[in-house]
């Protein structure tokens, strides 16, 4: 009780306290560890990591106004949109000495493009008046207002300059309101027109569509595992053949046969017909919409339930089963109150995987969804892709990642990552 | 991201003194973009092939056609184009033009003149839609349709499409506002002229949806030039829109009981361009091949496999006998006087203008 020295921290053999020295050794081990993953984390940060934050900041950078025009927007912040009067002439010189560098710079065009995704006709307006201001002469033609007039009565419009004025900053929320189907309005946000509001109800139907798919995947894939699991392992192996399979087959491939199955003059029509289900005029309708694409994937996504499944019901010792039986459970009673609660786990790694799978997909949705069956993923591809809105491709695809990390902690929250089980 | 600008810089630089020291006046080697598909195969045989064998340049063929403008755009920010000359629609020849990423070209000195010495320019004619498109073939897009599904009287104007009572069954209409919007109108009732004025209007855009909704539910809607053509074999649509040259490949190879509707087809330009911030070298042989490519006799030859017309005037009395079927090829050219009684050209101006705009609307109508 009087021993002084007991009190004192544990020291190491070298003299210095036992919990430094463990730190010190744990951080050394850590380092080295690090330095072993490190080509490893320098390629995905380089190829990966960058490249997605780069993407993701497109959706609300817009440096493109103030890089083509710097003169005109400096300008253009004193002009009052409310006064209902379009800019004065200073404005316009600037504009005409913006405009004589981008043209030879030849980045109008590309500003026109650019601002057409805001207002109609901003492109055309860009490329034809690049050609005549070729010819000014910057000494000697002012004033220049009457001469962008000339060029084009867009020039004088108020709303132009509005729009002009509002997408001057080098950040905009603009392609994200876009991607909720808003638009900047004079105070503020507002809703776009009914006649062009699309994104909201896609995100919903993909969501929708991606539990459908999941929840399909489970009912069918749930059996498949389970025999599997209870079979003998040589069997199992050559069943397992059978799920891998469509893994093996390329994706165009098996969706282009669901097509064949399912259109109206396709396999299973002509089966049903034969049958005298259905009569000939009255074929059922299954692809180019959303039963057709909750079809196909559901095929498609399939092994990624079962393998987990699989994995974990295989962990499962058969005797807790028969234990139950002879303690008196009913065969279904054994099976929901004792087998049923350790395979969720496995059920737990196959939705997460499904889920978020069929919520990014694009290809199967495209050839077999129609109009009712394509998902947001067919939008952003086409704003990469057709339209080249990269910005609102970004905004999409932000609010889509948005989404799936807020599902991924819900799910934390309510099942919990610890439970889920890719195996053994 | 210091670091990774000095990386680049330093990759580049190394790039740029390697191309300097092989210093010849033209690359050797060459990647040609197309869409693939017999089409690519008609230009393999009537330009690549003759051009390997003039030249010995080594040509490697990408089939990135259909997103070409976004892989350019792509590549020029990244520092690295790898292509040198590539395929598109004039439509997006125009937008790389504007975004900067194709070459301009001076068609009078850079292409080659006709035989009878005519230039290019004029040879061309008002094909020459962008500063940096060099045209090479027309096409049409128009329907075809199943002619044992049509009963006696077949189908013989666009707004046939239109009438469900009189032809009953699916029709294939592509998944764009582009083409559709204009033929709806036109069936319509509007004037032929009158079409994109009133397209032009947001009431006008209402009107063209308001038609094409009396037909939505009887629409497959196509993305893939291939769609319509494999719909019309398995007798999933009575009728559908497609380019010419696949509806001539349904009649004429495969024999199927598919025939043409010429009627208000819309021509379209397919030709080359140039990826701007080439190298000296590469840039050259681009321009070479490209100035071969499209004089009188190879843009005839071309039409030897595939129906599309050749875009010079000079080449049109060239056109002789298909390679292998060894049926006269002119009949079934878009461009023949008996299939362009009633015909409309693509818009360009229009729809660079229009087309985010009518294509949110349409897209929104579509997923109601």
């Amino acid at each position: 009780m009087t021993d002084a020295t007991h009190t004192g921290p544990v020291l190491a053999a070298d003299g210095r306290p036992l919990k430094k020295s463990l730190a010190r050794a744990l951080r050394m081990q850590k380092m080295r560890a690090l330095m072993l993953i490190a080509p490893l984390l320098i390629f995905v940060l380089i190829t990966f990591i960058l490249p997605i934050a780069d993407m993701l900041f497109r959706s609300v950078e817009n440096q493109i106004v103030q890089k083509t025009l710097p003169e005109t927007v400096k300008e253009l912040a004193s002009w009052d949109p409310m006064s209902g009067q379009a800019p004065g002439e200073p404005v316009y010189a600037a504009l005409a000495r913006d405009m004589k560098v981008a043209v030879k710079a030849k980045t109008h065009t590309r500003l026109g493009s650019r601002l057409n995704y805001e207002l109609t006709g901003a492109s055309s307006l860009f490329r034809k008046s690049g050609r005549a201001i070729k010819k000014w002469d910057l000494a000697t033609d002012a004033p220049f207002k009457e001469k962008f007039l000339k060029i084009d009565k867009k020039w004088g419009d108020i709303g132009f300059w509005r729009m002009l004025q509002i997408y001057s900053p080098n950040l905009t929320n603009g392609y994200f309101l876009n991607a909720v189907d808003m638009q900047k309005g004079l105070d503020g946000p507002e809703a776009r027109p009914e006649n062009q509001q699309i994104y909201i109800k896609l995100f919903k139907r993909t969501l929708f569509m991606s539990l459908v798919i999941t929840g399909s995947c489970i009912l069918l894939g749930y059996p498949v595992a389970w025999i599997l699991a209870n079979l003998p392992m040589r069997t199992a192996n050559m069943l397992m053949i059978l799920v891998l399979l469509p893994f093996w087959t390329s994706l165009l491939v098996r969706t282009s046969a669901w097509k064949v199955m399912l259109q109206q003059q396709g396999v299973v029509n002509d089966v049903l017909v034969w049958l005298g289900i259905v009569g000939d005029s009255s074929r059922l309708v299954m692809i180019n919409n959303q039963t057709g694409t909750i079809i196909a994937m559901t095929h498609i996504l399939l092994p990624f339930m079962i393998l987990p499944l699989y994995s974990v019901m295989q962990t499962i010792p058969p005797t807790y089963l028969r234990a139950a039986k002879s303690l008196g459970a009913t065969n279904w009673t054994a099976f929901w109150r004792v087998y049923f609660p350790q395979s969720v786990p496995g059920i737990g790694a196959g939705s997460i995987l499904v889920f978020i799978l069929s919520i990014g997909y694009y290809i199967t949705p495209e050839i077999v969804g129609g109009t009712s069956g394509t998902f947001i993923s067919n939008r952003i591809a086409y704003h990469i892709s057709s339209s080249l809105n990269w910005g609102l491709a970004a905004a999409l695809g932000s609010i889509l990642l948005g989404v799936v990390l807020i599902l991924y902690w819900a799910y934390d929250h309510i099942v919990g990552i610890d439970n889920v089980k890719l195996g053994g | 991201m210091k670091l990774t600008t000095t990386l680049f810089a330093t990759a580049a630089l190394a790039v740029s003194t390697g191309a300097a020291i092989s210093g010849s006046h033209m690359a050797n080697e060459m990647t040609i973009v197309s869409w693939g598909g017999a089409y690519s195969n008609s230009q393999q045989k009537a330009y690549s092939d003759p051009y390997a064998a003039m030249t010995g340049v080594k040509i490697i063929n990408d089939e990135s056609s259909a997103e070409a403008v976004a892989k350019l755009r792509a590549m020029e920010e990244a520092g690295n184009v790898t292509w040198d000359v590539v395929d598109v629609v004039a439509s997006d020849a125009i937008r790389l033009c504007d975004e900067g990423l194709a070459l301009e070209i001076n068609a009078d000195t850079q292409l080659a003149a006709a035989p009878d010495g005519t230039p290019a320019s004029k040879d061309f004619g008002d094909l020459l839609v962008s500063d940096c498109f060099i045209p090479q073939i027309v096409y049409s897009t128009t329907f075809g349709y199943r002619t044992d599904m049509v009963g006696a009287t077949p189908p013989t104007s666009v707004c046939d499409v239109f009438d469900t009572k009189k032809y009953p069954g699916k029709r294939a209409l592509e998944k764009r506002p582009i083409n559709n919007m204009e033929w709806a109108l036109l069936c319509d009732g509007v004037p032929k002229d009158k079409v994109y004025e009133v397209l032009a209007t947001p009431a006008g855009q209402e009107q063209a949806l308001a038609k094409l909704d009396t037909i939505k539910k009887d629409v497959i809607w196509w993305s893939a030039g291939a769609d319509t053509p494999q719909l019309l074999a398995d007798g999933e649509i009575v009728m559908g829109s497609t380019y010419n040259g696949r509806l001539f490949s349904v009649i004429e190879e495969q024999k199927q009981p598919v025939a043409m509707l010429w009627d208000a087809q819309v021509f379209d330009l397919d030709g080359w361009i140039i990826p701007a911030g080439l190298t000296p070298e590469r840039q050259a042989r681009a321009l070479d091949y490209v100035k071969f490519a499209t004089d009188t006799q190879r843009l005839a030859d071309q039409a030897k496999y595939i129906s599309y017309g050749p875009a010079r005037k000079s080449s049109a009395p060239l056109v002789g006998k298909h390679a292998t079927l060894g049926i006269e090829m002119a009949p079934h050219m878009p461009t023949d006087p008996n299939n362009a009684k009633n015909t409309f050209l693509y818009n360009y101006e229009f729809w660079a203008d229009y087309r985010d705009d009518i294509d949110a609307k349409f897209q929104a109508w579509l997923a109601k």
